[in-house]
């Protein structure tokens, strides 16, 4: 743009009727520009409007009465904000107990995906050994195998070693690697220079040190990444609570929130259905605010160098 | 596949190599136990009778013969499964980019509206689902309301077999914000030298976005394709949360039929048999995809053929 105004005032020495014409075209562009950003603008915000209003309609009903849940037409908000109703959800079911429950489920597994994918993205990153690439490969195929294939067979691996209606069979798959994961760390450990570890091959570092003290530092962002990636998959899972666990106390909130459910067909207890949605959801939302530049790391990492 | 393994000759490429698998050794052995071990045992399952209980009997292929010709329940699963990807996946695709466009241009606030566009798709669960119940509503929920305003009749969404499948793709398609950024980085990564030079040669708007843009966002687009795909098929906790399959079977997707085989039939053999049918499915067409794509994927920096 600036460019543009230097090449004006150039012209205007010499041949002012072009210029001012060059001017007019400016000033038409611009007012073009203006109609073009306020359409975008006005796109972009209907679309946040109609993707917002369901969480609008989640909170709102939350702090509704059941009489105000059940009228036509409906009541967008709530005369009288019925903050009971979240209490409420303790009382009816053991809510707090759920939530520390996922939490278990959470870390345990968190860690596990940590230390085994790291492991293995570090030696698909920076260790040569024949079979690599094959292997490599290998792990990326099974991103494509459905869970469905060997749920079957996991409940009665899990089945006969007696870990049914444990933690057992969330966490401990987990220290085994993720192929995502795996393909995630890896990606980071080849882009870090080899001057560093030469460096410290000649220090006489061993090379889990280097991967421990070294690469592992510097893989900051990417455990970040993978920690909250983890976090969220355990949190949401609802599939593998509903086969593997079987008493209520063992339950994670996916799972309970479920049980409320089925135990409050129809609108029944609409509200406190949706405090207790709300209170499920509230982990993600903060942390995705707080962590929203790394969720789009990791997408970006995989998505475009594919 | 035969591994050729030909182990390096100096000693010191050879020690690398044995820190090598060492590094990678827990992912080989999650590999066997947790996935070629159970994939081999679930193929074996599936010619077999086995019922969670006894000694699994071998009967051949009778569990296919009776999926292919005698079960109304493979073809209603099959029915909606199909009708669900054909009617989320493009939609998914086409919108994504179109949104990510929009934002890609120097809009004032875009991180705002990313974070908004993309809150949808990290949320996930049961919450949500337990959520877009209570929109669908037909008596008390929002989107009717709304729709009233407008003059329409109320909509059983989730309860009449003509609607279920559109209740199905508007709730997947709240979540379009994960296409969008992945197309978003994409979008990105194009050198802007690319249309630099287009506009000095005169190339418009739609010009650029025809043979630069589309060109350049393939390898994005094959990969939100293929990833969306194995993801569509394996449809199922929102199904098992809104509408357990119903009404009459309309979303009784292939996720719902093998979990209520499996877990509630206890008819491990057949759930065996419609998992393998699944991954059939998504596999022949992840490899068509591939195939394709030499096509009308467009690698920057990879060598054209002449």
């Amino acid at each position: 743009m600036p460019r543009e105004d230097v090449m004006a005032t150039e012209t205007q020495l010499y041949t002012p009727s072009t210029a001012a014409a060059r001017r007019t075209s400016g000033l038409r562009l611009s007012r073009r520009r203006v109609i073009h950003t306020s359409l975008t603008y006005a796109l972009l915000l209907f679309g946040s409007v109609l993707l917002m209003v369901p969480f609008f309609w989640m909170l709102s009903t939350s702090l509704k009465t059941l009489a105000e849940v059940q009228t036509w037409p409906i009541v967008w908000i709530p005369s009288n904000a019925v903050w009971e109703n979240y209490p409420a959800v303790f009382q009816k079911t053991p809510f707090a107990r759920y939530i520390m429950n996922s939490l278990v489920i959470a870390i345990g597994g968190i860690i596990g995906t940590l230390i085994g994918s790291s492991l293995a993205g570090f030696g698909f990153a920076r260790l040569r050994f024949p079979g690599r690439n094959v292997l490599f490969f290998l792990n990326l195929t099974t991103l494509m195998l459905p869970a469905w294939v060997v749920i079957v067979p996991h409940f009665m691996m899990f089945s006969a070693v007696g870990w049914l209606d444990t933690y057992l069979p969330f966490i401990v798959p987990a220290f085994f690697g993720n192929a995502f994961y795996i393909f995630l760390f890896r990606q980071w450990f080849m882009g870090v220079p080899g001057e560093l570890e030469d460096a410290a091959r000649i220090d006489g570092c061993s090379t889990f040190r280097i991967f421990a003290q070294i690469f592992m530092p510097l893989a900051k962002p990417v455990i970040a990444t993978v920690a909250i990636f983890a976090f969220f998959y355990y949190w949401n899972d609802l599939l593998y609570p509903l086969v593997y666990l079987q008493s209520q106390m063992k339950f994670p909130v996916s799972l309970g929130l479920r049980m409320f459910q089925t135990a409050n067909a129809g609108v029944v207890d609409m509200p406190k259905m949706m405090a207790a949605s709300m209170m499920a959801l509230l982990p993600c939302v903060v942390i995705f605010f707080f962590a929203q530049r790394l969720f789009v790391q990791g997408v970006v990492m995989t998505g475009v160098e594919k | 596949m035969a591994l050729r393994i030909r182990m390096p000759k100096t000693k010191m490429a050879r020690r690398e190599a044995m820190e090598g698998y060492l590094f990678i050794l827990p992912w080989i052995l999650g590999f066997l136990i947790f996935r070629l071990g159970p994939m081999l045992y679930s193929l074996f399952l599936s010619f077999t009778d086995y019922a969670a209980r006894g000694a699994p009997q071998f009967i051949g292929l009778e569990n296919y013969t009776y999926m292919f010709t005698k079960d109304p329940r493979f073809l209603d699963s099959l029915r909606s499964t199909l009708a669900f990807v054909v009617g989320y996946l493009p939609l998914n695709l086409a919108l994504g980019l179109a949104i990510a466009l929009l934002m890609n241009q120097r809009v004032r606030g875009i991180t705002g509206f990313r974070a908004i566009y993309y809150l949808p798709a990290v949320t996930s669960g049961v919450a949500v689902a337990i959520l877009w119940q209570f929109v669908f509503h037909k008596q008390w929920g929002i989107l009717n309301a709304i729709l009233s305003v407008f003059g329409a009749q109320p909509i059983g969404w989730l309860v009449d077999p003509k609607w279920v499948m559109v209740a199905f793709v508007i709730m997947s398609i709240w979540g379009v914000g994960g296409s969008m950024i992945i197309y978003l980085a994409g979008l990105q990564s194009i050198p802007t030298e690319l249309y630099e030079s287009a506009s000095i040669d005169g190339a418009n708007g739609v010009r650029k976005f025809w043979h630069i843009t589309l060109p350049m966002l393939t390898p994005t687009i094959f990969f939100v394709l293929i990833t969306g795909l194995i993801a569509a098929f394996q449809i199922f906790e929102s199904a098992y949360i809104m509408t357990g399959g119903g009404p009459n079977y309309a979303t009784y997707f292939f996720g719902l039929n093998i979990y209520f085989t499996a877990f509630q039939s206890l008819r491990f053999a057949y759930a065996s048999t419609l998992a393998w049918m699944l991954f059939a499915i998504i596999a022949a067409l992840t490899i068509f995809v591939f195939t394709t794509s030499r096509r009308w994927v467009f690698y920057a920096g990879a060598r054209e053929d002449a």
